[in-house]
């Protein structure tokens, strides 16, 4: 089995518009969703429900006023400052859980805490595996974990060669989570200062992962040199590149409509088949 | 005054609109800073090009355990919350990328065999886009931790003036970190189903931690009144339009700011910053009324 992850460094550059055609594109897989904190796959593959889950975050610390003895050790050891005068402050708690085990009056109690969801989903174009992380919630990078935990599952289970990925922006927690043991990250990228600031540093990062890496070039035409730029940091740095995509209005006509964007009748559909097309013989599907 | 810019969803602009707000301000005479707190992709300084003199390396605290003192008794490991430690029969292995600086492992050593070590999440560089203070964290690759380098960024705010926030993308850890605390919060957001989606998590994330905010609506063009439908069903304030427009793509891919791609927009931005001004004033006033 073969695991395709789309990733950007930037936000915004496309991930998902290209993660949504190759859905389309592809065959016998498994649609994972990781960017479990602003998903936005689900939009447009119209996922119909069939199994979800919550998923349980760090327990929250709550204290028994009648056993508290304002003794202040609980506040001294927090190094996150989420205990004030005896007030905890549930945003800020890491849920290390000192103050719990320090306490001497054991005048602190553990709450259950469920940071998400996750969801196992039938698409149009296959199963989908994607989640939904609770409003400034912790975690991010282990709701990315189980999630990718369930889509190899499933993957198995259905007898799916390919698992793609839609990533998280960012070089953080969530995309490492999203990144380790995947065959091949897509980077998606535009020919914009910074987005070719972000491809540096998130190349460094697969590097540092040792993750085989692809980049495409979205909108490649709204700047050539930029793109030039771009496919010569390919070259040094012995990335393959995987195809360029033009500019083309009908990306967003597709996203209003729901729909992914090799559905409607436009130019951009023949670069991102070429497109498929290279990343297919990349993963050696 | 504390402006984060944040919104959910990547790539809407909120780089634009800070470093647009941050020399608007600059140029008009006020006091100002900008902070980057997008540790793991900054980019203002691509906009502000400013002149950085002073770089900090930042780390977070992390367990050495003193090999003759240990006696691999698995306290350490059972107590801490993050799987950072592995206690084998002969070893105590400490998976750094894991811990999340609690100290908690050094605390409760029985034999005091846990001492404070360190480890680099980052650095911060300091300097001036003119008048103005630039500050910004840069996350090392391979760090998970982002928050505490967000926190260290904030820490060089500046007590007399205006500092405006640069967010991260997202809702989770370290977009609260950035908007946690600021006494306005700008929603910037794209006219389609994803920017709306997102910027309806966005604007619930800055609800709750209790920072007011309003929607700034990028690459605005037909769209049916879809994020301004969502505005008016949440009360939420629609401040400003920067319509869909190649010459402010074009400028913003070679990394010129938008005051510089096209006139006109200083002042929007200005009015764009006493429209903030009055929100605050008016949630403090209401604030202090309930």
């Amino acid at each position: 089995m073969k695991e395709l992850t789309v990733i950007s460094g930037k936000g915004g550059t496309g991930k998902t518009s290209v993660t949504g055609s190759f859905a389309v594109l592809a065959e016998k897989h498994v649609l994972v969703d990781c960017d479990v904190d602003a998903a936005n796959l689900h939009l447009i593959l119209s996922p119909q429900v069939l199994h979800r889950e919550s998923f349980p975050g760090m327990p929250r610390v709550e204290i028994v006023t009648e056993k508290c003895t304002d003794c202040g050790l609980c506040q001294e050891l927090c190094r996150y400052d989420t205990i004030v005068d005896g007030i905890v402050d549930e945003i800020s708690c890491e849920g290390c859980l000192v103050c719990y085990h320090a306490c001497p009056e054991k005048a602190i109690r553990l709450v259950d805490n469920i940071a998400g969801e996750w969801y196992i989903s039938k698409t149009q174009y296959g199963p989908m595996v994607h989640a939904r992380l609770g409003i400034a919630q912790e975690n991010s990078g282990k709701l990315v974990a189980e999630v990718r935990r369930r889509a190899t599952a499933l993957a198995q289970e259905q007898d799916k060669d390919l698992i793609i990925t839609d990533g998280p922006p960012g070089i953080g927690c969530p995309v490492i989570s999203a990144l380790g043991g995947s065959n091949l990250a897509l980077v998606v990228v535009e020919p914009t200062l910074s987005s070719i600031h972000d491809l540096v540093r998130v190349l460094n990062l697969t590097e540092h992962f040792k993750i085989q890496t692809a980049v495409c070039i979205n909108k490649w035409d709204i700047n050539p040199e930029n793109t030039i730029e771009i496919e010569e940091i390919c070259q040094n740095r012995k990335v393959t590149l995987a195809g360029r995509l033009r500019y083309d209005p009908a990306v967003v006509v597709a996203a209003m409509e729901g729909k992914p964007v090799v559905r409607l009748p436009s130019t951009i559909a023949g670069d991102i088949e070429s497109l498929w097309d290279c990343v297919r013989q990349e993963l050696g599907v | 005054m504390i402006i984060a810019v944040a919104s959910g969803k990547g790539g809407t602009g909120k780089t634009t609109v800070a470093t647009g707000l941050m020399l608007a301000l600059r140029d008009s005479g006020h006091q100002v800073a900008y902070l980057d707190c997008d540790v793991e992709e900054p980019n203002g300084h691509i906009f502000l090009e400013p002149q950085c003199n002073e770089s900090e390396d930042i780390y977070i605290e992390v367990p050495e355990i003193e090999r003759d003192k240990c006696t691999l008794c698995g306290k350490c490991a059972e107590l801490c919350a993050f799987n950072a430690l592995l206690v084998t029969s002969d070893n105590v292995i400490i998976f750094h990328e894991l811990c999340h600086g609690c100290g908690g492992c050094r605390y409760f050593c029985p034999v005091q065999a846990v001492r404070p070590g360190q480890k680099k999440i980052g650095i911060i560089d300091r300097g001036t886009a003119g008048q103005a203070v630039f500050v910004r964290g840069e996350l090392e690759v391979g760090t998970v931790l982002s928050p505490p380098l967000v926190n260290a960024v904030k820490k060089n705010q500046i007590s007399r003036g205006v500092n405006v926030l640069d967010a991260p993308p997202g809702t989770s850890c370290p977009a609260v970190a950035t908007v946690r605390g600021a006494d306005f919060c700008i929603l910037v957001t794209e006219p389609t189903p994803f920017g709306l989606h997102d910027l309806s998590l966005a604007a619930q994330m800055a609800s709750s931690l209790g920072v007011p905010c309003g929607v700034v609506v990028n690459k605005a063009g037909d769209s049916r009144g879809l994020i301004e439908n969502f505005c008016l069903q949440e009360g939420l304030p629609l401040l400003m339009k920067i319509p869909l427009s190649r010459t402010i793509a074009e400028a913003g891919s070679r990394g010129v700011p938008l005051n510089r791609a096209e006139a006109g927009w200083d002042q929007m931005l200005l009015n764009l910053y006493s429209d903030i001004e009055g929100l605050i004033m008016s949630e403090r006033a209401y604030g202090n009324q309930r």
